[in-house]
C-alpha cells in the first residue's frame, strides 16, 4: 500500500507536535545520560547500570523505570534483567527507581510517527527514528502507547547482561582463570574446574568498577527460563494483602491530609468565594489558592481527608462562566461542523482517487455513515492523589501515581521557578492509570498545596466526584464515511473524515504553554488510515476541532473511538455488498498474512460459520494498534432484562509474547474497558460542567454482565505489538455489529445504551 | 465535636477520636493507619472499601463510626497469622490482580459470601460480588478465585470446621 503523499508539512508537523518546534543540536541527542541510581546508593551497594543495583548482602535490586498500573511490567519487565543476569525473578528486589530521563521511552514516541506499523519505507522509518530519538533529547519517562515491552525488550536484557559480564570479569580476575571457563547461575558464579563460588553481593563492589562490555551476546531463545513463559506476576502477594501501597497509601511522618476544588469550567477561575463555612468544619486547617497550567482551584487542608472533604462541600466559591458552549450539544456541534472546513484538515492515507470515485460511482453502489463518540473519563479506581513536601521552600519531593515522572519534574520545575533537579518525584503502584495519570495536575496541585504548610507532607486526595468532572476526557469525535461497494466486491473507494479535539495539542497546550503547537496529530485518524485493507481508492482526512474541554490519552487514544467508526462501516459496507462481514475482512486484508491468520483463528474460535442459537447473534471486528493485529468475534442474546453480551473470542498477535498469560489478561482487560464504554459511558456537560460525578451515573461493567472471554495469542507479526490497549478498539464494533445482527438496529452514535438496554 | 470510640479491629481493641459521621473507611485509613482497605467512591457504590463487620461484609466508606456495631476485620487481619485466607491463596493461584486496587474489596466481600456458602453458584457469585467494580476487568479471575477457595474451605471444612471460617477468627 502505497501511503499517500506524505508533504514536508505533514512530515515537519509530526515532529513538532511531539518535540513543539524546538530546534536540537546533534551533541544533545548523543550525549548519553548519566547513571541516576549513583546518586542515592546505599553503603555496600554498587550500581551495574540505571536497571541494576546490586548490596554486599547479596540483595539483587532491578529497577523497572515503568508505572506498575496493572500491566504486569513489575513482572515483565524485571523477568528481562533476570533472565540475561542470572539470578532467580523471586530473589530480587523490584524498584521503580528514580525519575531520570535516564529512562527515557524510545518505542513510545516512535509510535507516534504518522505511519502504519507495516509501513517499512525508509520515511516512515526515519520519521520514527526521529520521533524516537526525540524521546531521548527530552529525557520523557513514561509509561504509555503499549509500549513499556517493546521499548524494555532490548535495552532491560542488555542491562542484565552487561552485569553478568562484569561479576564474571571480576571473579576471572580474583581467582585468575579465564572468563570463558566461569559459569553464572541463581545470582553466583562458579569455577566448575576448581569448584570456586562467589555470590554476586560478595563480586559486586569489584564488578561494578569494570568496564561494561562493548559488545552484547544475549541468551538464545531456547535457553530462556522466564521470558516466553509466565512465571508468575512479582506483584500479587502484595495486591491480595492489603500491603502494596498505592499513591494514595502514602503515609509520612507529621503528615496533613487535603483535597482540592477545582473550578467545574475548564479555563475558568474562582469570582468569588468565602471560606468561613469551610473554615468552620472540624479538622480543617486551611483553605489555599491552587493556579496552575491545568486548572484553577482551592486545596483544603484538614487533619484528615474526611475532614477534608466536608470543608470543600462547605467551601462557598462563585465560579467564572465557561469560556465554551455550555452544554453537550453546543460542544458535540463544534465538533461536528469542524468537518465543514475538511480543507483546513490532513490527510495520512490518501491512495488513488477517493473523491473521482466516489463522483463517478451510481447511486447503488454509494454507502454513507456518520458516526458520533462521546466524551469519556478513564475513573480509575483508585482516585486522583498524591502527596509532596518541601524543603526550605526551594526542593519539593512528591509521591506520585504516575505515569510520567519526568513531565512532573519538567512542570513542577516552571510552575514553581525551581530546577528540575529540585524536584524529586516517587512513583508508587497506580490504582489504574488507562492514561489519565500520563497527566501531571494532580501532582501539581500537591505540590502547591504543601507550599502552604511549613515543610509538613500533605496527602491530596480528589473525591471522586473531582476526579470524573476533572479528567483529560477522550475526546468526543465525529467521522463521516462514505464508499463504493459493488455487489458480492469489496469496496473500491472509502473516504473517511474525522474530526476531534486533538489529545497532542491539548495536552502540549496544558503541560508546555509556551512552546507552540500546531500540525496533524495522528491520534485523529489512527485506527482508520492504518489498518491494513487494500482499498483501491482510499483518502482518510482528520480535521482538528476545538479543544474547550481538556482532552488526553485514554486507553487506545483515537483507536477508541475510530475503531468504533470503522469498523462499523465495515461491517455496513459488507452488508451492501451481500458479502459475509469476516469474510469480506479476509479479502480486503489478504496482502497481509498476519491479520488474516488472526481472523482466520477468530472465526474457528467463534464458530463463525455455524448460525447463532435462538435469540442470539455474533458481530465481528478487527483493529491493528499499537502494533498488535487483533480480531474479535462478540456474541449477544436476547434476555427479559435486555440485550447480554454472553461471548467474546479475541485472536491476538503481538509478534513475540514475553508472558502469555500476562498478555492474555491485559488484551481481556482492555475488551471489558471498551464494552464498559460502549454499554453506557458518556461524559455530558451542562452551564459548562461535567454531569457526572461518581459511579452511579458513571459506571462500568459489573461481573454480573462480564461475558465469558477466550483470549488465543499468535506470533505472526514481524515486529513486536504492545498489549495494554489493544483489546480495547475492536471490542465496541464486535458488539455493535453483533446488536445489529440481532435486532437489525445499526447504532452510529456511542453509547449503544442511548439505544437499547443492557441486561 | 469529636468522640472517643473504641473499635475492635483485627481481633484488637483500638480507642480513636473522630466526628461521629466519619466513615470507618477514614477511621480505618487516616486515623488506624490501615491503609488496605480503598477509597473508591465514597458512596457505596464501588465496593473497594469493604471490610466484614461481626460476619457481614459492610461498606466502610458509607457507615459512619457512630454505626459500628461489632468487631471489624479488614484485609490485613483476613488471614490467620502466616496462613494466607483461602480467598487471597486462591487470587493468588488464579493470578487475579493487575492494578490490584479494588482486590482488597472483592477478597473481604468474596470471603463473607463464602462463609456462607462456599460453593456458590454463578448467579450466586453475580448477586453477591455486582457492588464490587473492577476497572481492570478481572472478573473472570475472580470467579474461578471464588470457586477455588470455597473447594479449599470446604476440603479444611472437612477435617476441622474451625478452620473454615472466612475472618480467620475463632469459631
Amino acid at each position: 500500500m502505497n501511503i499517500g503523499k506524505i508533504t514536508r508539512r505533514t512530515f515537519l508537523g509530526a515532529t513538532v507536535a511531539v518535540a513543539g518546534g524546538m530546534a536540537v543540536g546533534y551533541y544533545f541527542y548523543r550525549k548519553p545520560y548519566a547513571n541516576p541510581l549513583l546518586d542515592d546508593l546505599a553503603a555496600g551497594e554498587a550500581a551495574f547500570n540505571p536497571y541494576v543495583k546490586i548490596a554486599a548482602d547479596n540483595t539483587v535490586t532491578i529497577i523497572v523505570p515503568r508505572a506498575e498500573m496493572g500491566q504486569g511490567v513489575t513482572t515483565t519487565l524485571a523477568a528481562m534483567v533476570a533472565e540475561e543476569l542470572d539470578v532467580d525473578l523471586d530473589a530480587v528486589q523490584i524498584e521503580h527507581g528514580p525519575a531520570s530521563k535516564a529512562y527515557y521511552n524510545h518505542a513510545m514516541l516512535a509510535e507516534s510517527a504518522p505511519f502504519p506499523v507495516f509501513d517499512e519505507s525508509m520515511m516512515a522509518n526515519a520519521t520514527r527514528a526521529i520521533q524516537g530519538g526525540m524521546s531521548k533529547v527530552f529525557g520523557i519517562q513514561g509509561t504509555g502507547g503499549s509500549s513499556s515491552t517493546r521499548d524494555a525488550y532490548e535495552k532491560m536484557r542488555h542491562a542484565g547482561c552487561a552485569a553478568r559480564v562484569m561479576l564474571v570479569s571480576a571473579a576471572a580476575k580474583r581467582w585468575n582463570v579465564p572468563e570463558s571457563s566461569l559459569k553464572t547461575a541463581h545470582g553466583a558464579v562458579t569455577d566448575p574446574a576448581s569448584g570456586k563460588s562467589a555470590t554476586y553481593g560478595e563480586l559486586a563492589a569489584a564488578a561494578a568498577t569494570q568496564d561494561p562490555p562493548s559488545e552484547i551476546e544475549l541468551r538464545s531463545k531456547s535457553e530462556w527460563r522466564y521470558l516466553g513463559k509466565s512465571p508468575g506476576r512479582t506483584d500479587v502477594a502484595a495486591k491480595v494483602t492489603g500491603t502494596a501501597e498505592f499513591g494514595i497509601d502514602v503515609v509520612l511522618p507529621d503528615m496533613l491530609h487535603a483535597t482540592v476544588k477545582m473550578s467545574p469550567r475548564f479555563g475558568a477561575k474562582a469570582k468569588t468565594y468565602d471560606k468561613t463555612a469551610a473554615l468552620a468544619v472540624p479538622g480543617v486547617r486551611q483553605v489555599v489558592p491552587i493556579e496552575a497550567t491545568t486548572g484553577s482551584g482551592f486545596g483544603i487542608i484538614a487533619d484528615n481527608t474526611w475532614a477534608a472533604f466536608k470543608g470543600a462541600e462547605a467551601l462557598e466559591v462563585t465560579w467564572e462562566d465557561a469560556p465554551y458552549p455550555g452544554d453537550t450539544e453546543g460542544l458535540m456541534a463544534q465538533v461536528a461542523s469542524s468537518l465543514d472546513n475538511v480543507d483546513d484538515g490532513f490527510s495520512l492515507r490518501d491512495d488513488g482517487d477517493a473523491d473521482a470515485a466516489l463522483a463517478s460511482a451510481p447511486a447503488d453502489e454509494l454507502v454513507e455513515a456518520e458516526y458520533r463518540a462521546p466524551y469519556l473519563a478513564h475513573t480509575t479506581m483508585e482516585p486522583m492523589n498524591a502527596t509532596a513536601r518541601w524543603t526550605s521552600g526551594t526542593t519539593v519531593e512528591i509521591w506520585s501515581p504516575n505515569q510520567a515522572p519526568t513531565m512532573i519534574q519538567m512542570t513542577a520545575a516552571s510552575m514553581f521557578d525551581i530546577e528540575s533537579d529540585d524536584v524529586t518525584v516517587n512513583t508508587t503502584f497506580l490504582g489504574g492509570g488507562f492514561g489519565r495519570r500520563a497527566e501531571v495536575d494532580f501532582s501539581l496541585y500537591a505540590a502547591a498545596v504543601a507550599r502552604h504548610t511549613d515543610g509538613r507532607p500533605v496527602k491530596v486526595t480528589w473525591s471522586r466526584e473531582e476526579d470524573t468532572r476533572h479528567d483529560a476526557y477522550r475526546p468526543a469525535a465525529v467521522g463521516r464515511f462514505r464508499a463504493r461497494v459493488g455487489k458480492g466486491e469489496t469496496p473500491q473507494a472509502l473516504l473517511a473524515e474525522i474530526a476531534c479535539p486533538s489529545p497532542m495539542q491539548s495536552i502540549m497546550a496544558r503541560t508546555f504553554p509556551d512552546l507552540p503547537t500546531a500540525g496533524p496529530d495522528r491520534t485523529v485518524v489512527e485506527g482508520v488510515f492504518d489498518q491494513p485493507y487494500a482499498i483501491p481508492d482510499c483518502k482518510v482526512t482528520g480535521v482538528i476541532a476545538p479543544a474547550p474541554i481538556p482532552v488526553g490519552f485514554w486507553r487506545s487514544v483515537g483507536n477508541s473511538f475510530n475503531g468504533y467508526f470503522n469498523e462499523t462501516f465495515v461491517d455496513e459496507m459488507a452488508h451492501k455488498a451481500g458479502l459475509d462481514p469476516l469474510a469480506m475482512r479476509l479479502k480486503l486484508m489478504a496482502p497481509y498474512p498476519t491479520a488474516v491468520k488472526v481472523m482466520e483463528q477468530v472465526a474457528a474460535m467463534s464458530d463463525w460459520g455455524k448460525p447463532a442459537a435462538d435469540g442470539r447473534a455474533k458481530g465481528v471486528a478487527f483493529s491493528l494498534n499499537f502494533g498488535s493485529w487483533v480480531g474479535q468475534v462478540v456474541e449477544v442474546s436476547q434476555s427479559e432484562d435486555g440485550i447480554r453480551i454472553e461471548n467474546v473470542w479475541c485472536a491476538a498477535d503481538c509478534g513475540e509474547v514475553m508472558d502469555p498469560a500476562i498478555f492474555k489478561a491485559q488484551v481481556q482487560s482492555g475488551i471489558v474497558y471498551g464494552l464498559s464504554s460502549a454499554m453506557g459511558q458518556e461524559i455530558t456537560f451542562a452551564n459548562g460542567e461535567v454531569q457526572e460525578g461518581n459511579f452511579d451515573s458513571y459506571d462500568a461493567m459489573r461481573i454480573n454482565q462480564c461475558p465469558r472471554i477466550e483470549v488465543a495469542v499468535l506470533e505472526n507479526a514481524s515486529n513486536m505489538g504492545g498489549a495494554g490497549e489493544i483489546g480495547t478498539p475492536p471490542s465496541l464494533p464486535a458488539l455493535g455489529n453483533a446488536i445489529f445482527a440481532l435486532t437489525g438496529k445499526r447504532i452510529r452514535t456511542l453509547p449503544l445504551s442511548n439505544d437499547v438496554t443492557f441486561a | 465535636m469529636a468522640s472517643q470510640w473504641n473499635l475492635t479491629i483485627n481481633g484488637k481493641s483500638v480507642s480513636v477520636d473522630a466526628e461521629p459521621d466519619m466513615p470507618l473507611l477514614w477511621v480505618l485509613r487516616d486515623l488506624v493507619g490501615l491503609t488496605g482497605t480503598k477509597f473508591g467512591c465514597g458512596i457505596a457504590a464501588c465496593g473497594a472499601c469493604t471490610v466484614d463487620m461481626d460476619g457481614e461484609a459492610i461498606r466502610s466508606c458509607s457507615t459512619p463510626v457512630s454505626d459500628v456495631s461489632g468487631p471489624i476485620t479488614t484485609i490485613e487481619g483476613l488471614s490467620g497469622g502466616e496462613t494466607l485466607h483461602a480467598a487471597q491463596q486462591a487470587w493468588i493461584t488464579e493470578q487475579v490482580p493487575q492494578c490490584g486496587y479494588c482486590q482488597s474489596g472483592q477478597i473481604m466481600n468474596a470471603a463473607a459470601l463464602l462463609a456462607g456458602n462456599p460453593d456458590p453458584s454463578d448467579a450466586e457469585i453475580d448477586d453477591a460480588m455486582a457492588g464490587n467494580l473492577c476497572r481492570c476487568g478481572t472478573y473472570p479471575q475472580i470467579r474461578q478465585a471464588i470457586k477455588r477457595a470455597g473447594k479449599t474451605l470446604t476440603a479444611r471444612a472437612g477435617l476441622d470446621p474451625a478452620t473454615a471460617t472466612p475472618t480467620g477468627r475463632e469459631g
